[in-house]
């Protein structure tokens, strides 16, 4: 018996015309419905918010588009309203951008949408304009998506890199490496037993707890370690603030599983990418409350506190070793690459 | 993780760490033959703990660190050709040859270039691409080349006709028998490589001590294992004595793996090959015997390697040999970084410069 074949996106699809209408109405509004998405108008016209506004963008390419823990949508919701809370921002809505090739299966754009659509909803944040354009077969890789974010900072909220100070406590919010050990060994096809999953979730809910029960003024910096790792993004904060970072091998968590498909490929789990993780700068004396808050979070239950910014070489990062040596992590150079032996 | 946090444990390391500050009854010199082996040093922090006494030195055990730039500059000319598609180790992808530029530059250019994490990934390449050759480069020691020859004759037995190795491997032995003929490089004993030992067995090492009364301990690669190496060789060197002893017992044997053995005699044949700083080296490299000639990708594409002159200024040769230090190189960290390497020691993630780079105060 013949198979039925595949429903594909069409050049139609992104003509405007009558297709690119059905592909709106038959897969972005049933999942993505919302009143100011369905108005279909040329831009979403929103309420003014007082305090300051944040507006971030990023780009998602990533390949495979569906791997353990969520898909290219997933990353594309989380990574933007991400970006926004590492400011302190409180995320209120994003854009999607697609740009589809040729070819590319009808049900896989429907699954990814829908992925975008629960993490939207559940997060709370919803896309309220988009656009969509296809290019011919090999002009893109399946589907690349952007979207930015617009999200308020409150009245005496102050979030950066710039503000961390001497003595701060670094935390990070739970496992290292699990988003991009994971990616990695989907790309080289590795099957590997246990359950390597990305980590991709929102933050916001996390970053507005300690905002909210933290002492005003404690929380000085926030940075997701996502393409770089924990190992750049702390030599950037070192770097912006003039100071030391040092950290300590044992505090660290990382899950076994990511530890083990680390040694096979000869990776090091301070360089990988995390999607759902955050470091925090807290003053002294609110580091233990921060931990407890991160906590008493599900994205945050394995949080720790790593290490600790301090007065030094400025902008060097010094890791302490499970045998009490010490080493310097630098910036990644690169993409990670595996090993010969 | 089991095998490897029990020898990280710093209840372990500790009391290692005490009894090697013991044994060191006088200043010595050790080479740590394999590019695991300073990475391991660096990245565990051993480096910033061992005793004064104590110099360790690099020496020519990084594969990607002792290909020839005119090796490089053969696999970008076949990377150039149509029809021809590379496949690769990740840590090759960015070493340049002569002219400064990479395998990454050609890919950038449209090249046919893939990563692979293992060479039966190869075959699958041919299946998926089977207008073109699949040309795997074959750079490594003996821990690579049974998983190469297990591939060759994969390909055969599979009739795989789109495949073909292009076969720059080399053997431990000899090039430190060259190394050791060289009066300058003063060293009393050897960190033996634990991986390449596991193939060709801890007796290997035999010659170096009988001809050089080189002090010689096979190591594994957790700091445990490495303090365990180091203070076997502190206590053979205190009492003037010199053999090979076994500190990684749970991976190596004396006579090693026979059956990897057969399987790499069966493929490949001694044959003389170049070093990077070493220069040509007898009976030091392998390459493909007649049986398996269809798939040497030399053969196949009819390749003559050509001379090529390594960058200038780079002190690579000098530091694969144990005589320099990076840090005694003009380039090192200024015009030759992890960002853009010159040479191949600053490329490889366990190259001798890329691992004081990343990791020495």
């Amino acid at each position: 018996m013949q198979s039925k074949s595949k429903k594909t996106i069409l050049l139609d699809h992104g003509s405007g015309g009558i297709a690119s209408q059905e592909l709106i109405s038959s897969i972005f509004l049933k999942h993505l419905d919302n009143c100011i998405l369905a108005a279909l108008e040329d831009s979403a016209v929103m309420d003014n918010h007082p305090g300051k506004l944040a507006f971030s963008t990023d780009s998602y390419v990533v390949d495979p588009i569906f791997f353990p823990g969520g898909d290219i949508g997933t990353l594309a919701v989380h990574g933007t309203i991400n970006d926004l809370a590492m400011r302190g921002a409180r995320p209120l809505c994003l854009s999607l951008g697609l740009i589809l090739e040729e070819g590319l299966d009808l049900d896989d754009l429907e699954r990814i949408i829908a992925s975008i659509a629960k993490c939207s909803k559940s997060a709370g944040v919803p896309i309220v304009t988009g656009d969509t354009k296809v290019v011919p077969k090999d002009k893109c890789d399946k589907i690349f998506i952007n979207t930015s974010g617009i999200g308020i900072v409150a009245e005496g909220v102050e979030i950066s890199s710039t503000m961390a100070k001497d003595g701060d406590m670094i935390l990070l919010s739970g496992s290292m490496g699990d988003h991009g050990i994971t990616i990695m060994t989907r790309r080289a096809g590795l099957t590997l037993d246990g359950n390597l999953a990305s980590d991709s979730a929102a933050l916001h809910e996390l970053v507005a707890l300690l905002l909210d029960k933290l002492s005003p003024g404690t929380l000085h910096a926030l940075r997701d370690p996502t393409r770089g790792g924990v190992a750049t993004s702390l030599n950037e904060i070192a770097a912006a603030v003039g100071l030391a970072v040092e950290i300590d091998d044992l505090a660290i968590p990382v899950k076994t599983e990511v530890r083990a498909a680390c040694e096979i490929m000869g990776l090091d789990p301070l360089y990988l990418a995390n999607e759902g993780k955050c470091l925090a700068l807290v003053a002294p004396g609110q580091a233990v409350e921060a931990l407890r808050l991160m906590q008493s979070t599900a994205v945050g239950r394995n949080a720790a506190i790593i290490g600790s910014l301090k007065a030094g070489k400025a902008g060097q990062v010094i890791l302490r070793t499970s045998i009490g040596g010490s080493r310097i992590i630098t910036p990644l150079h690169g993409e990670p690459l595996p090993r010969i032996c | 993780m089991k095998y490897v946090d029990e020898f990280r444990d710093s209840t372990l390391a500790e009391p290692l760490l005490e009894e090697l500050h013991r044994a060191v009854s006088r200043p010595f010199r050790v080479m740590e033959v394999c590019g695991t082996h300073t990475m391991s040093i660096f990245r565990s922090g051993l480096r910033t703990l061992l005793p004064k006494g104590i110099e360790l030195i690099s020496g020519p055990g990084c594969p990607v660190c002792v290909t020839s730039a005119s090796h490089i500059d053969t696999i970008l000319a076949m990377a150039e050709r149509k029809n021809v598609r590379i496949a690769l180790f990740g840590d090759l992808f960015r070493v340049p040859g002569s002219t400064g530029l990479s395998l990454a530059h050609a890919s950038s250019q449209g090249a046919g270039v893939d990563i692979v994490y293992s060479p039966m990934d190869s075959l699958k390449l041919a299946s998926k691409y089977p207008e073109d050759l699949i040309v795997f480069l074959g750079v490594g020691f003996e821990t690579t080349t049974p998983g190469i020859a297990a591939t060759i004759m994969a390909a055969k037995n599979s009739n795989v006709d789109n495949f073909a190795v292009f076969s720059t491997h080399k053997v431990m032995p000899p090039p430190l028998l060259a190394l050791l003929d060289d009066p300058e490089l003063q060293i009393h004993g050897l960190l033996c490589p634990g991986h390449v030992s596991t193939i060709i067995g801890a007796c290997a090492y035999q010659p170096l001590v009988d001809q050089y009364g080189l002090a010689c301990v096979v190591g594994g690669f957790e700091p445990a294992d490495i303090l365990q190496a180091l203070i076997m060789l502190a206590r053979q060197i205190d009492r003037g004595e010199a053999c090979v002893e076994n500190a990684y017992i749970r991976a190596v044997q004396w006579q090693g793996n026979s059956r990897a053995q057969q399987m790499v005699n069966e493929i490949f044949k001694p044959v003389d090959m170049e070093w990077r700083g070493l220069g040509v080296i007898p009976e030091s490299g392998l390459a493909i015997r007649e049986e398996y000639e269809f798939f040497d990708a030399e053969k196949r594409l009819n390749i003559t390697l050509r001379p090529a002159k390594e960058p200038k200024g780079c002190r690579c040769g000098e530091i694969l040999k144990g005589k320099e230090l990076p840090s005694q190189c003009p380039l090192f960290g200024k015009r030759c970084t992890l960002g853009n390497p010159i040479g191949p020691c600053m490329v490889s993630s366990e190259g001798t410069c890329a691992a004081f780079y990343k990791y020495a105060e």
